[in-house]
C-alpha cells in the first residue's frame, strides 16, 4: 500500500493554501496521506495542517532554526522521514522546487517536477516545453517516489468540521547537528496585490501595450476596481512596469483564477502556459491578430486608455 | 586558483515553436534551432562578470549530453569562458546531470558552481538544489543578485513572497533567474576562434554512475490549448458579457 507524506509550506502562524493542493493530490495516489511540518515548535499552523480533511497524522519536526525556510536546513530532517512513505510530494512553487530536489538528492532518488494529474500511483502527467507538450511518465516502484505538484491542476482539500478530530500531531526532535554555512539575512515581502497571485479568484494582468510605468497605473486602477490581484507579462517586467514576482508564466507564475484580464499583453507561449488553468480569459489589446485573441474566452480588440477607464467605470457605477 | 563552474544545456532555441511527434515519441527536433538554455547563458555571464571583477580566476563551462552540445560549449568559448567540459551521458534525468557535475567538482574544487534555475525544455528546475545537496553545500536558487565577499556570498533570491537574501558560505551552488543580468552577444571573430579551442570530452564510465533511468516516458502529447472564444466590439458589451458569466 502506498503510503504519501506531503511537506508543508508555512509562516509559522498560517499554513500557505498550497498544502491543502498537495494533499488532494497524494490522495489520488493513496488514503494514507501524512503531512511533515519542519517549523518552531509553537507554530501555529501545526493545528491547520492537523485539520486538513484525508491527512492521518502529522509528523512535527519542531526547532528553532526552523524558522525561516532555508532547504538546506530543513532538507535533513525531512528527508530521514521520507524512508516510512512510497511517495513525497510538496508543492511546485519557489519552496518546493527549492527543497525537494535537495531530499530527493539525500535520498538518492530523481525527483519529477509540477506533475499535472495522477494516472496510477507511479503513474504521472506532467507539462514540458512551456506547457506545449504533455508527458505521461512511469516510475520504479521500488523506489520512493518524490515529486513537486502543479498546485493549479488540485484543487484543495477542505478543513475538517470542527467537531471532528483532527489528525494526531506527532512531535519529533530536529538532528542536533544542522548546516550552518547557509544563514537567513532577512525577507522584502512584496506588495498586497503580488502577494497572492497564486491564489487570486481575479488578476488584472498588464503587458508592454500600457507604454510606461504610468501607464500602467491603469492596470492598476482596474484592479483595483475589481478587487483584483495584480500581474504582468515579462515584457512588462522587462520594461519596468512591474515587479519581478508579478511575472505570469513558464518563469514566473502559473496561476489559475476565475477572472483573467490580459490587458495590453500580446500573448507569447511562455505567458499562455502560466494562464492554462484559469476560468475566463478576457483580452484586450490594439492588436487584432494578438495571439493572446487565441486563448482568450471573450476578445475586445481596443485601446486600453479607453477601454480601461470605461470599463472601470462601469464596474465602479454598479458598486 | 579561484575557479567558477557553469554548467550550460543544449535545448530547442526559445523562439521556436515545437511540434510534437505525431506517435507520441517526443518534441521534433529535426532541423530545429538548439542554442544554450536562456537561464544558463545568464548563470555563464554571471560567472564571466565575476572573472571580470577579478573575483575569480578560472571560468570553466560544462554540459552532460551527447557531443551535440559542442556546438554550445563553442559559444560559450566565445562568449569567453575559459575552458570547455563535454561530459558524454546522452539525455540524463537532472539526478545525474548533478551526479557529473559533482563528479567534475570533486576534480576541478571550483569556488562556485553556477547554473540556469531551470531549463526551458523539461522545466524541471531540479540540478542545482540536487548538485548541492549532493556535494553538501549550500545553495541559492532563482538568483537575482550574487554578492561575493572572500570566502562567502550574499545573495538575493526571487520567491513567490519577495525577494529573500541567503548569506552562504563558499563554495556553493547558485541558480540564476531571468533578472540576474543581460548576457552579452557573441562576436563572429570570437566565434571563429572558438573553432580552434579544445574542448575536453569525459566519457560516462569514468563517472563510475549508474545511469539507469527511474522514469519511463510512456508518451508524449501535444497539451490542449485554450481555445478561442467570442469577440465584442466595445467595453459595454464586454462589461456586459461578464455580468453574463457572474464574473462581476
Amino acid at each position: 500500500m502506498a503510503r504519501v507524506l506531503v511537506i508543508a509550506q508555512h509562516d509559522q502562524h498560517s499554513l500557505d493554501p498550497a498544502t491543502a493542493r498537495c494533499v488532494r493530490c497524494a490522495l489520488a495516489i493513496s488514503p494514507e496521506v501524512d503531512v511533515a511540518f519542519a517549523g518552531l515548535a509553537d507554530a501555529g499552523a501545526v493545528t491547520q495542517a492537523a485539520a486538513l480533511q484525508g491527512v492521518s497524522a502529522v509528523l512535527h519536526i519542531a526547532d528553532e532554526r526552523f524558522e525561516h525556510p532555508v532547504a538546506a536546513l530543513l532538507a535533513p530532517p525531512l528527508a530521514a522521514q521520507a524512508a516510512a512513505y512510497t511517495h513525497v510530494l510538496a508543492a511546485g512553487d519557489t519552496f518546493g522546487k527549492d527543497l525537494l530536489p535537495r531530499m530527493a538528492a539525500l535520498c538518492n532518488v530523481g525527483q519529477l517536477s509540477e506533475i499535472s494529474a495522477v494516472l496510477e500511483p507511479y503513474r504521472f502527467e506532467r507539462f514540458v516545453y512551456a506547457g506545449n507538450a504533455v508527458q505521461t511518465l512511469e516510475v520504479d516502484e521500488d523506489k520512493l517516489l518524490m515529486a513537486t505538484v502543479r498546485l493549479t491542476a488540485f484543487d484543495p482539500v477542505d478543513t475538517r468540521p470542527a467537531h471532528d478530530t483532527p489528525a494526531a500531531v506527532h512531535r519529533i526532535p530536529a538532528p542536533e547537528s544542522l548546516p550552518t554555512h547557509t544563514r537567513f539575512v532577512r525577507l522584502e515581502q512584496s506588495h498586497e496585490e503580488s502577494r497572492d497571485l497564486r491564489t487570486a479568484k481575479r488578476i488584472v494582468a498588464g503587458g508592454r501595450g500600457f507604454g510606461d510605468a504610468e501607464g500602467f497605473r491603469l492596470a492598476h486602477r482596474l484592479a483595483e476596481a475589481l478587487d483584483a490581484a495584480l500581474g504582468a507579462s515579462r515584457a512588462a517586467v522587462d520594461s519596468g512596469f512591474a515587479s519581478n514576482d508579478m511575472q505570469v508564466g513558464q518563469t514566473g507564475k502559473v496561476v489559475a483564477p476565475e477572472l483573467y484580464v490580459a490587458a495590453g499583453i500580446s500573448g507569447a507561449i511562455q505567458h499562455l502556459t502560466g494562464i492554462r488553468d484559469a476560468g475566463t480569459v478576457v483580452a484586450i489589446n490594439n492588436d487584432p491578430d494578438a495571439s493572446i485573441f487565441a486563448a482568450a474566452d471573450i476578445g475586445l480588440v481596443g485601446d486600453l486608455f479607453e477601454v480601461l477607464p470605461e470599463l472601470i467605470k462601469l464596474i465602479e457605477s454598479k458598486q | 586558483m579561484r575557479k567558477i563552474l557553469v554548467g550550460i544545456k543544449r535545448v530547442v532555441d526559445h523562439a521556436v515553436r515545437i511540434h510534437v511527434a505525431a506517435d507520441g515519441s517526443g518534441v521534433n527536433l529535426d532541423g530545429v534551432k538548439m542554442s544554450i538554455n536562456p537561464f544558463d547563458e545568464i548563470a555563464l555571464e554571471e560567472g564571466l562578470r565575476i572573472r571580470e571583477r577579478s573575483e575569480a580566476d578560472e571560468v570553466i563551462v560544462a554540459s552532460i549530453g551527447s557531443s551535440d552540445c559542442h556546438q554550445q560549449l563553442r559559444t560559450a568559448l566565445a562568449l569567453g569562458a575559459d575552458r570547455a567540459v563535454h561530459i558524454d551521458l546522452p539525455d540524463p534525468e537532472p539526478l545525474n546531470v548533478a551526479r557529473a557535475l559533482l563528479w567534475l567538482v570533486r576534480r576541478e574544487d571550483p569556488l562556485l558552481v553556477l547554473l540556469g534555475k531551470q531549463s526551458i525544455d523539461g522545466d524541471n528546475a531540479q540540478t542545482g538544489p540536487m548538485l548541492a545537496g549532493l556535494w553538501g553545500r549550500p545553495q541559492a536558487c532563482n538568483a537575482s543578485q550574487i554578492i561575493i565577499s572572500g570566502d562567502s556570498a550574499t545573495v538575493s533570491r526571487e520567491v513567490d513572497a519577495g525577494i529573500e537574501t541567503l548569506e552562504i558560505d563558499l563554495p556553493g551552488v547558485v541558480s540564476a533567474d531571468l533578472r540576474l543580468n543581460s548576457p552579452r552577444f557573441v562576436r563572429l571573430p570570437e566565434m571563429i576562434k572558438a573553432r580552434r579551442k579544445p574542448i575536453e570530452t569525459v566519457s560516462s564510465a569514468a563517472l563510475e554512475i549508474d545511469a539507469t533511468p527511474q522514469f519511463r516516458l510512456i508518451r508524449t502529447s501535444p497539451a490542449p490549448q485554450r481555445s478561442p472564444g467570442e469577440r465584442v466590439s466595445n467595453t459595454a458589451e464586454l462589461y456586459a458579457k461578464l455580468c453574463e458569466r457572474g464574473l462581476l
